[in-house]
């Protein structure tokens, strides 16, 4: 039985956002029962602010009443207490390797995809090139594998969630053409991989809904 | 030898290598500093880190590279499990030490660069407000989670001791270059106890880069940041 620390488990969390999304994964794999709490940022709970106060920003996991915020963070401790399906490798040097790629997408890869979509006219072309070496360092770590985690999803798959599911979206609402199959063949399929798993594929926010979203955003 | 063929890419200006190097004696193990510069950066450091380009990196026997300070301590933490752990016992315990971690990586760092670049007190202010703000924080955590103790890890050392702790020096230089004492015995008097315990530990002793010379470190790193801001 996968919850067999069986105490509540609660998520404060935003539909529209990866790193939440990352938490709500990483339950789902494992299989893990929980209470999920929709943030509205204009008007934040008084739970976010009780349990994040400082940050104030989600996810927020909340387990036996103990809060934790980042989301990395909450990936590795939900690894830790829940065993089964395990998202990190059991050698150390392959564990140091998962974390590495995993800092690399939020500090470097996240960030670059990021702004070539909202980049305007004058920075495009630079924000454009940098998010394409990006793309090139990620498909290099991935090698050959099915994912990033061997034969199952790992840590690093989900904190590449936003690489496999939201620039697809993001930069056809931009206009561009980061992640294809002419250009990044490997990472391309192993995005096609990622969106079909059976586990990720109900867990992932509507496309539609997504894509209607970030648009109204892209129009302020 | 092979288990323990252990070279460190570091620099005794980089309180990230500093980080590596504490833990490496706190495991009593034997290792070489491969000391570098931070340019030219060296054949061995960009073949050894051709994402990111930076110290530390730790080359342990026939493994591949391992970069990133924090994560090599974890997985010098988890290589060599003798006494005294690293990383606290409980999962909740060891997502907390991470947090506290990525929070001063993510605040403490930023501003304290931000306000050696600030041309003036204007411009210092926020910075400073916001590393008052992640010092009275950590003075929060420190007797919360020390229990009295000398460290945050209790009795021995832990990651947040070594994570904050190798970060001291960068400190007392930026209150040299910026006129302002930031970490005070007045408002801070559990974390100055703290700092000197950190700097008098064993595995810790010596490797704290001597003010003076660190401060003309920083002023010349100064230049080069302001140099590439434009």
């Amino acid at each position: 039985m996968a919850s067999e620390h069986g105490e509540e488990v609660k998520v404060l969390g935003k539909w529209s956002s990866p790193f939440s999304n990352r938490v709500v994964l990483s339950l789902k794999l494992k299989g893990v029962a929980y209470k999920y709490s929709e943030e509205d940022f204009a008007n934040k709970s008084d739970d976010l602010l009780k349990y994040n106060p400082i940050h104030k920003k989600v996810p927020v996991l909340i387990h036996k009443g103990n809060p934790l915020p980042e989301s990395l963070v909450i990936v590795e401790y939900i690894d830790d207490t829940w065993t089964n399906n395990p998202l990190l490798p059991q050698d150390p040097y392959e564990r140091a390797l998962a974390r590495f790629w995993s800092k690399t997408l939020d500090d470097k890869i996240l960030p670059a995809l990021w702004n070539a979509c909202w980049s305007d006219e004058k920075g495009r072309d630079k924000a454009v090139e940098e998010a394409l070496e990006a793309l090139k360092i990620l498909q290099e770590a991935l090698k050959d594998k099915r994912f990033f985690g061997g034969e199952t999803i790992g840590l690093v798959d989900i904190a590449a969630n936003f690489i496999g599911y939201w620039v697809a979206i993001l930069q056809e609402i931009a206009g561009l053409e980061l992640l294809t199959i002419e250009k990044f063949p490997k990472l391309y399929k192993w995005s096609q991989e990622f969106v079909n798993h059976p586990v990720i594929k109900e867990s992932l926010p509507p496309r539609d809904k997504l894509f209607a979203f970030f648009k109204a955003s892209a129009s302020k | 030898m092979a288990k323990n063929d252990l070279k460190l890419l570091g620099g005794w200006f980089s309180p990230f290598a500093l980080r590596v190097q504490v833990a490496l004696n706190l495991k009593g193990l034997d290792y070489e500093v491969v000391e570098q510069t931070l340019s030219p950066k060296s054949e061995l450091l960009l073949k050894s880190n051709p994402v990111h380009k930076k110290i530390p990196v730790l080359l342990h026997a026939d493994h591949k590279p391992i970069c990133e300070s924090l994560i090599i301590v974890e997985y010098i933490d988890e290589v060599w499990t003798n006494a005294p752990s690293i990383l606290p016992q409980k999962p909740y315990d060891r997502a907390n030490a991470r947090f506290w971690l990525s929070y001063i990586d993510d605040k403490l760092l930023t501003s304290t660069k931000s306000i050696l670049m600030a041309e003036d007190d204007e411009a210092k202010k926020p910075h400073l407000e916001q590393i008052e703000e992640v010092l009275e924080k950590m003075e929060e955590v420190f007797n919360k989670y020390s229990e009295g103790k000398a460290f945050f890890g209790g009795d021995t050392i832990g990651l947040i001791d070594i994570g904050f702790g190798s970060f001291m020096s960068w400190i007392r230089v930026t209150e040299d270059i910026i006129g302002i004492k930031v970490l005070d015995e007045a408002r801070n008097p559990s974390l100055a106890q703290w700092a000197q315990s950190f700097a008098a530990h064993p595995s810790v002793k010596g490797l704290l880069p001597e003010t003076p010379k660190l401060t003309e470190f920083a002023k010349l790193l100064i230049l080069q940041w302001t140099a590439s801001a434009r």
